[in-house]
């Protein structure tokens, strides 16, 4: 966890007063709509289809069990008992009144919690992998980078205003869970060849209606330049992003329209300028930040210890969510458990209070207070003993968090679309449920091993379709709704925009679409361990086309 | 509008003067910046001091050869969420040392103002006489800066580094508690 001290914590309120105050103004008529609208975005409220939405930011996905318990509060205080966890690591609550919004982030602040900056053209909450400090295949923990990053960004008086939003994400595994490559800025932490480490500066990948694949302007940059390489990243796109139409506003535009190198010699020389300025980093304040950063006291244990393997003979149900939903962990002995918030027939990404309160429990009990939140909407608890999964497997299973879905075609990825959106094009939760209902057999979904459906109920992208291995994306055609599907996407360290498959369909066969789509795919690999993004890759889009629009 | 300078609300001693209307003698101007490059000499040769309305889609380097006949710099948010004026601000401030007024105009709200103050300008023309009026009471607002810029003030991060080389080993225990 990271420890917020009396500076952190003064802010935050600080900032609850000032919201205080402009809802005042906005109430008596002071602010017009116009004015406060970028002021509440700037906390997070969206004015939605049928009330303000609240978006809470939770910062590189790290919650603690007393945090997780307040958002189980607010949900049953100002919303209706449940919450939202989203693509980006935050949590949104759908039915907030405006008059008690400034209340709802006054009790988040006394549990260090906000909603600065998750929303509005300013730099974002700062998201990371999920399994930060506890991946085995980490070079450090990429938290310490978000936590510097954050403080720098929090508030920051120069780039609260910028054309349009500012996305950072930062990995420091081989396996990019964090999707670096399509957010305005992506950070990959990674080693030279003298064995120091630094960062591969990735810019103008990003998704919307025109998606791009981030491009790289520095291979390696030293730690200690981190802030102010960032600073002139935003300083040139402050002054050059577009400001003349909101769809060709992001960094995106701005990188591919004069090129990723004429792009990358602005930020340079404006760099140049201030690299040794106040924003270096020297190794002391580096230490300060990761110094707030616990971990838990570990035990010493072994792999494998006799209560799991006990557990795993005695119950083939535990032995397929095992094997589905635990991943190895840095400290032998532990296990990273992730908990699926994509039941049959559910939301995906929404929790109950009930279940937050639950899930705070056992992390209590189970993991050293720690839950994460990942950009797939799963919750993570990220230091089981793997002694206690069989016992906490149970108790996961009893509150309807542990579908041994993970990764499988039924752990979809989807934006809020036409139930809350007030921008959608046509509804996405309700084509998720179905598609959970359809693939609802598990021996089968296994059989087709990891399969990524993403659904957007607009262009904007929200469900990221671009980098889904099948993506679905809402259209209108004559007012009624329509689905694009495009494979052949993925969002990892080999990221890819996937390509078109033919016209769109309408509502009633989205997802027979998407099953024709899975059958080609059974028909088409090489090997039952081919997954399908490599089919698709191997073979490219038309044989997909030609099965799934025989009949159609 | 009003404008307020060191906290408070003041007379305006500028004039604003249009692309081609003359420029009066003695009495302190604001002029476009088409005009300060096409007279630039001109203008300081005059009796009164001169500033200039930057445009916020020029770069700031076209001005700086021009800083020194200048007294005042205005730089414009054509709409409050339009921000390039505070890149250009702490340019000027940070990079090219500019020591005078440096003035904001335009859609300028009480909700600006930390962000612009920290961002180098220390003259508004405020929107609203309300906003005016709270000006001292929004700057106050925060008393927490994470971000160092050219306004001097200790972030966040520079505090905690003082306060945990001059504490006790005790004195650290016990903030770790709390
Ligand atoms: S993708 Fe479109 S419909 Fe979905 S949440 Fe985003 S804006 Fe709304």
């Amino acid at each position: 966890m990271y420890l917020y001290d009396d500076f952190d914590k003064t802010l935050v309120d600080e900032r609850v007063n000032e919201f205080r105050d402009q809802v005042k103004r906005r109430l008596s008529g002071e602010l017009t709509e116009e004015e406060f609208k970028s002021l509440r975005l700037m906390n997070g409220v969206y004015l939605q289809l049928h009330a303000y939405m609240l978006r809470i930011a939770i910062p590189y996905g790290t919650l603690s069990s007393e945090q997780m318990r307040m958002l189980a509060h607010v949900a049953r205080r100002y919303d209706r008992n449940y919450g939202h966890f989203t693509t980006r690591q935050n949590i949104q609550f759908n039915w907030i009144k405006l008059d008690e919004l400034p209340d709802a982030m006054a009790d988040l602040a006394s549990v260090k919690m906000h909603a600065m900056q998750t929303s509005g053209n300013c730099i974002r909450n700062i998201t990371t992998d999920q399994w930060a400090g506890v991946a085995p295949d980490e070079i450090e923990d990429a938290r310490v980078w978000g936590e510097i990053l954050r403080q720098w960004s929090t508030l920051h008086p120069e780039f609260s205003f910028l054309p349009r939003k500012f996305k950072i994400a930062i990995t420091a595994a081989s396996h990019d869970r964090a999707a670096v490559k399509v957010h305005d800025i992506g950070l990959r932490l990674h080693k030279n060849g003298a064995g120091e480490a630094g960062f591969e500066v990735m810019v103008g990948g990003g998704l919307g209606r025109t998606a791009f694949i981030g491009k790289t302007i520095r291979p390696f940059l030293p730690k200690r330049d981190l802030l102010s390489y960032v600073e002139a990243i935003l300083r040139v796109y402050n002054q050059f992003g577009r400001r003349d139409n909101i769809y060709k506003a992001r960094i995106k535009i701005l990188v591919h329209e004069i090129g990723a190198e004429a792009f990358g010699r602005e930020v340079e020389a404006e760099w140049e300028k201030i690299k040794d300025g106040a924003l270096a980093l020297d190794p002391k304040a580096i230490a300060e930040i990761a110094s707030r950063f616990r971990y838990p006291d570990y035990e010493r244990l072994a792999d494998e210890p006799a209560e799991l393997k006990a557990g795993l003979a005695a119950d083939a149900r535990f032995d397929t969510w095992f094997k589905n939903s635990v991943w190895r962990h840095k400290v032998p002995g532990y296990a990273i458990v992730t908990l699926s918030l994509k039941p049959e027939g559910g939301p995906p990404g929404d929790a109950t209070a009930e279940q937050m309160d639950a899930i705070a429990d056992l992390a209590d009990r189970y993991s050293a207070n720690e839950i994460r939140v990942g950009h797939e909407q799963n919750l993570v608890l990220p230091h089981v003993r793997q002694r206690d999964l069989p016992e906490l497997w149970r108790a996961l299973d009893s509150i309807g968090v542990a579908t041994p879905n993970v990764n499988l075609v039924s752990d979809i990825i989807s934006c809020p679309g036409l139930d809350y959106c007030a921008l959608a094009n046509t509804r996405s939760i309700p084509v998720a449920q179905e598609l959970t209902r359809r693939f609802r057999d598990l021996d089968l979904a296994r059989g087709l091993g990891r399969l990524h459906i993403n659904i957007s109920g607009c262009i904007n992208a929200c469900g990221h379709h671009h980098v889904g291995h099948i993506g679905i994306l809402g259209v209108e055609k004559n007012g009624e709704e329509y689905f694009q599907l495009t494979i052949g996407g993925r969002a990892d360290e080999k990221a890819e925009v996937g390509a078109l498959l033919g016209p769109a369909v309408p509502y009633d066969d989205v997802v027979d679409t998407v099953e024709d789509i899975v059958a080609a795919y059974l028909e088409l690999r090489e090997r039952p361990d081919e997954l399908f993004i490599d089919t698709v890759k191997r073979i490219g889009v038309e044989p997909f086309q030609e099965r799934v629009y025989a009949t159609r | 509008m009003p404008l307020v300078k060191g906290g408070r609300i003041v007379e305006d001693s500028y004039q604003r003067v249009l692309d081609d209307a003359p420029v009066p003698d003695r009495i302190p101007v604001i002029v476009p910046a088409a005009r300060l490059l096409a007279d630039a000499d001109d203008l300081a040769r005059r009796g009164g001091v001169t500033g200039v309305l930057w445009p916020n889609d020029r770069r700031i380097a076209e001005l700086a050869p021009h800083l020194h006949k200048l007294a005042l710099v205005a730089l414009v948010f054509p709409k409050f969420k339009d921000g390039r004026a505070y890149s250009q601000a702490r340019q000027l401030r940070e990079q090219y040392g500019w020591r005078g007024e440096l003035r904001a105009t335009g859609e300028i709200l009480r909700d600006q103002f930390m962000f612009l103050e920290r961002a180098g300008f220390d003259s508004f023309e405020v929107k609203k006489e309300a906003d005016a009026e709270a000006f001292v009471e929004a700057t106050r607002r925060f008393s927490v800066f994470y971000q160092p810029t050219g306004d001097g003030r200790a972030t966040a991060l520079r505090a905690r580094l003082a306060r945990a080389s001059s504490a006790t080993p005790i004195a650290r225990e016990r903030e770790q508690v709390r």
